[in-house]
């Protein structure tokens, strides 16, 4: 065994919606899809590649594997979670290529928002929130369920974090966060089918020094950040990278600012999403970062972050940005569904170039600025 | 209420953890609660569950999380004696309803209900396994099958005297 | 009168004593099998009986136990699943509770066969008593040197531990019983990897029913090749069908399968006929999670062939005209029951008794459940019943485990065979609560046999 580990993974080939990657053996698909890049990869709900354990909960990332391997080129009948199911050589797998994954995924995304309360214009989340992408990329409009939605009481769960439960999608990467970077995790998932709930049983604070990761984690808004409660919408801030010398983390952090003030201090995120890495480890940062370095004279500002998730924050025109690569029409054969949306097609509101204006924007710079920034593309 | 086990059921617990290789005490967690909740007066308190924590050396979020994953165990306090009636098809083939009604008509509860005396709990469970002799229901440890309203007005009557349920 | 195998000795009184069971030749089998045969030489003989899991699945257990890892110094486990929780099943409850010294023989005879020596038998929590009965039979097999260290000589060393659940249908699904073993909630872990490579604390690990462990006492007594000559093709040896529902003699039957289904509801040998003279309407034969069928292509396929009681013809037509085995519950009703009542029930039990770790199987089977609660109570509509469909179409095959599957059968072959019936629910919703929909023609007005 010792002798396996020594020699250098295999490369294996797979082909995921016609194209053609090289990765490591051992390698999931998902990955494999990430590697790519663009439309073909699929929307990972549960999955956080830094969380040992996280992923196969949410469905999201299923796909249809058109053939196992060159060994062995059956189809699989069942379609897998990319997440969970590693590549073979010789692996043939649809993603947005298969009318199947499609139908699963509107499925799943259904379920997942069928008893959601859709609060998005309260919630802290709202702009940076992984259920709002999916939906629009892959919901329906209108919901055909008609009974009450399920709620439960909200839960403090000490005075930097905040849990709606009521949002909250089950994908357990907070309970990973708890086990894996803290010592003692005092919530969990209580009871179980379509009331199971995170909490911590009896309302105890968290209290550890990483605790605010979970934060970052959570794909939705039902762990946010209390300190940064209604302060403002994520699309009016301007996100900066910063960074400090801080004994307990690496102290590499996103400031949300507006102005001068820093409303807002998160991990630095990647283009899915996750944590960044540096040197091989994950940049989790700790609570005193998180949630006490709150004024600009506290960091190094090292520029605008660069923004390159398609959310809508991604919308705010900021510098730097990047597309994310389309490789839809490649994959497509030429043709164009309408997967994404163009928030510029269907939103009034964010017209202007939100960095270049010298402070907060006020409903004033919409009224004059919106219809001769309206004709700009990014 | 005084949660600690006795001198005897500290035994048990070790007799139960020893079923497993070292370090998987853990393990012992669904039987240690079964225990605690006998003891106990029926039902698992915070207290009682953070009892069983320090006894397994594991977090307390480690048995709640597992002490309301599984129906058998109450959180909340409960009668005397639980009527759990199975309401699953096979037994609603059978009249699991009108047992439940029934029910209803001698003790004016119903399912999730506890008498004002706190001697009886009503609670509807799904399928125990005894399906070809329904309709049933669970009082403490064993089943009532093959149930009539005799059959309830007799197990009422012996709960009341004490002599059932033992 | 068909073979018995495992229920032959069950009502020789005070059976459940070892000496008595000692006496009708109980432990034969471990003697055999530790002094004559090697291990492997056991797994073979299991592989020609044609055994087939009794769980549900009906896999090959000779087959599942050679996928068994075996790597060097790590410890293995046998796990025996007697969580019974499938609405319509109680047949393991009856062969522990009558004869358990079967399972404990079945037990020690598999776990030398697998390198076990540590072995568990994991129980629903609401059979306590049998947790009793289970661990006395233990004490007397160890006092009688079937169990401890180095049994009969040999070298061989086993223990046998029961433990038991607290109610939760999903600890039946093997990856979640371990998951409760280990004191977890019972979440079903995400395969693979498999048990047979990590199963019970990261260690290689077999799970079976009780039913199969306790075939292997007539495997290994009889040898594989007379236990397959039982019962038609790959259908060997005899099964355990628990019996309920409409019928006259509800209860636990063990059939060679060699018999139809006719002759298992009708004959008195076996279920005797349905009560007050009423007629079959449904019938779901292998637990509650397949496929109901109603009566005319239950006793017929849809070939026009008889239909009999193995895996094979009970699956014959698939799922358009076909079932499934099953667990063997055997779940009858007649034309005064309701097939949308009945459906409403099992779509509340898997609501019920969902882990929640999945969003198809979390959200989709209350959504389930409240649709055909509204059916049921007049409230539905017609679009409803196409509702119903897609939604259980969206649950099935997407979920981490298979109850989302075992959820979304019900509801499917309801709908499938029984439209009429939802849709008179529809148009008809005060009636609906007046009486049932009765027989239609879904069953075939069958003569009752004269015995
Ligand atoms: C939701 C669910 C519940 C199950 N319940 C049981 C059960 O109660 N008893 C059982 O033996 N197998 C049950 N099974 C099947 C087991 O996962 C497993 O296949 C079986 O124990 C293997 O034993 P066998 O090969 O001897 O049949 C269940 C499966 C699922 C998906
Ligand atoms: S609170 Fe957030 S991170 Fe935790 S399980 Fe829910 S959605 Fe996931
Ligand atoms: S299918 Fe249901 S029971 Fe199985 S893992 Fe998913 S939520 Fe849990
Ligand atoms: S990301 Fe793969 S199942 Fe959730
Ligand atoms: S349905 Fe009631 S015991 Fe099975």
């Amino acid at each position: 065994m010792a002798d396996e580990i020594k020699k250098a993974p295999a490369a294996v080939k797979v082909t995921i919606d016609n194209i053609t990657v090289e990765v490591p053996a051992g390698t999931t698909i998902l990955n494999a899809a990430r590697q790519i890049g663009g439309d073909v990869t699929p929307p990972a709900m549960c999955y956080y590649s830094k969380l040992e354990g996280s992923g196969g909960k949410c469905r999201t990332c299923l796909v249809e594997v058109a053939a196992g391997s060159a060994a062995d080129p059956r189809p699989m009948p069942k379609l897998v979670a990319s997440c969970r199911t590693t590549v073979m050589d010789g692996m043939v797998v649809k993603n947005i290529t298969s009318d199947r994954v499609q139908d699963a995924r509107a499925g799943v995304v259904e379920f997942l928002l069928l008893n959601h309360p859709l609060d998005c214009p309260v919630c802290d989340q709202a702009g940076e929130c992984h259920l709002q992408d999916l939906g629009y990329e892959h919901g329906k409009e209108g919901t055909r369920y008609e009974f009450n939605r399920r709620t439960f009481e909200k839960e403090d769960i000490g005075p930097t974090i905040q849990l709606h439960m009521n949002r909250c999608i089950l994908c357990y990467r907070c309970t990973y966060v708890a086990d894996q970077l803290t010592d003692n995790r005092v919530h969990g998932v209580l009871d179980r089918g379509d009331h199971a709930q995170i909490s911590t049983y009896i309302s105890k604070a968290i209290d550890n020094n990483f605790s605010g990761n979970m934060i970052d984690v959570c794909p939705v808004g039902a762990l946010t950040d209390k300190t940064f409660r209604f302060k403002n919408r994520v699309w009016f801030t301007k996100p900066v990278d910063a960074h400090r010398d801080c004994p307990d983390c690496c102290g590499k952090v996103t400031l949300w600012q507006r102005g001068d003030e820093v409303l807002r201090v998160t991990a630095r995120k990647d283009e899915w999403g996750e944590v960044k890495s540096y040197d091989g480890k994950p940049g989790w940062i700790c609570n005193t970062c998180r949630f006490e370095k709150k004024k600009a004279s506290d960091w190094t500002i090292e520029g605008p972050t660069v923004i390159n998730r398609h959310s809508v924050i991604s919308q705010g025109h900021y510098l730097n940005k990047q597309q994310p690569k389309e490789t839809i029409q490649e994959v497509m054969g030429g043709l164009k569904p309408r997967l994404l949306m163009d928030i510029h097609e269907v939103s009034e509101v964010n017209k202007l170039e939100l960095s270049e204006l010298p402070g907060a924007a006020t409903s004033q710079q919409y009224k004059t600025n919106s219809n001769e920034s309206s004709n700009k593309t990014v | 209420m005084n949660s600690q086990f006795s001198e005897a059921q500290l035994q048990e617990v070790k007799r139960l953890t020893s079923r497993y290789p070292e370090g998987r005490q853990k393990s012992a967690l669904i039987p240690v609660l079964h225990l605690a909740q006998n003891t106990f007066g029926g039902w698992l308190s915070k207290e009682v569950m953070d009892y069983v924590a320090g006894l397994l050396s594991i977090k307390p979020i480690e048995v709640y999380e597992v002490a309301s994953f599984y129906t058998m165990f109450n959180l909340q306090p409960v009668g005397k004696h639980l009527l759990e009636v199975c309401q699953t098809g096979p037994c609603m083939l059978n009249g699991s309803e009108s047992i439940i009604d029934y029910i209803y008509e001698k003790l004016g509860i119903r399912p999730g209900e506890t008498t004002a005396d706190g001697l009886f709990t009503l609670k509807t469970v799904e399928c125990l396994g005894a399906c070809g002799y329904a309709p049933m229901l669970q009082l403490g440890e064993h089943y009532r099958e093959h149930l009539t309203k005799e059959k309830i007005d007799a197990l009422i009557e012996s709960c009341k005297s004490n002599r059932a349920n033992a | 009168m068909g073979r018995k195998l495992l229920l032959e000795k069950a009502h020789v009184e005070n059976i459940r004593s070892y000496d008595v069971y000692r006496k009708e030749g109980g432990y034969r089998s471990v003697e055999k099998a530790l002094k004559t045969l090697s291990p492997d030489q056991v797994t073979e003989e299991v592989k020609k009986s044609g055994l087939r899991g009794r769980g549900g699945a009906g896999f090959p257990t000779g087959m599942k136990w050679s996928f068994l890892a075996k790597p060097e110094g790590v410890p293995r486990y046998l796990v025996v699943n007697a969580d019974e929780s499938e609405p319509g099943t109680f047949k393991d409850r009856y062969l522990m509770e009558f004869i358990p010294h079967l399972l404990i023989e079945g037990m020690i005879v598999s776990s030398y066969a697998l390198g076990s020596n540590n072995s568990y038998i994991y129980i629903r929590g609401e059979y306590a008593w049998i947790t009793h009965i289970l661990e006395q039979a233990i004490e007397e097999a160890r006092q009688n040197g079937w169990l401890g260290k180095n049994i009969l000589g040999t070298g061989f060393d086993c223990d046998i531990f029961v433990q038991r659940g607290a109610g939760a249908y999903i600890c039946g699904e093997e990856t979640a019983l371990l998951e409760s073993l280990e004191g977890k909630r019972g979440n079903p872990r995400i395969k693979p990897p498999f048990p047979a490579v990590k199963g019970l604390w990261g260690c290689p690990t077999v799970v079976n029913n009780v039913e199969t462990i306790a075939a292997l006492v007539p495997i290994i007594n009889e040898g594989g090749e007379e236990y397959a000559k039982i019962g038609i093709g790959k259908s060997t040896g005899t099964k355990l069908i628990s019996a309920c529902g409409n019928i006259n003699k509800p209860g636990v039957y063990e059939i060679d399968m060699t018999i139809s289904v006719e002759e298992f509801i009708y004959s008195d040998e076996y279920c005797g006929g349905i009560p007050k003279g009423r007629k079959l309407k449904a019938c779901i034969p292998g637990g509650s999670s397949v496929p109901i069928l109603p009566a005319n292509l239950l006793l017929k396929t849809a070939k026009g062939e008889t239909r009999m009681m193995t895996y094979e013809s009970l699956a014959d037509g698939g799922f358009a005209t076909g079932s499934m085995m099953g667990s063997g519950g055997f779940i009858v009703m007649d034309d005064s029951q309701c097939v949308v009542r009945h459906t409403y029930t099992l779509a509340r039990f898997y609501r019920h008794e969902s882990c929640g770790q999945c969003s198809p199987c979390r959200e989709g089977t209350g959504w389930m459940e409240k649709i055909l609660w509204n059916i049921e109570t007049g409230k539905g509509k017609m679009s409803d019943i196409d509702l119903l469909w897609d939604i259980q179409r969206k649950i099935e095959g997407n979920t981490i485990c298979p109850l989302g599957d075992a959820a979304a059968w019900p509801v499917a072959a309801a709908i499938r065979h029984f439209r009429d019936e939802f849709e008179w629910h529809v148009t008809n919703p005060q009636e609906a609560q007046q009486r049932n929909y009765g027989l239609a023609h879904y069953a075939d007005a069958l003569a009752v046999p004269v015995a």
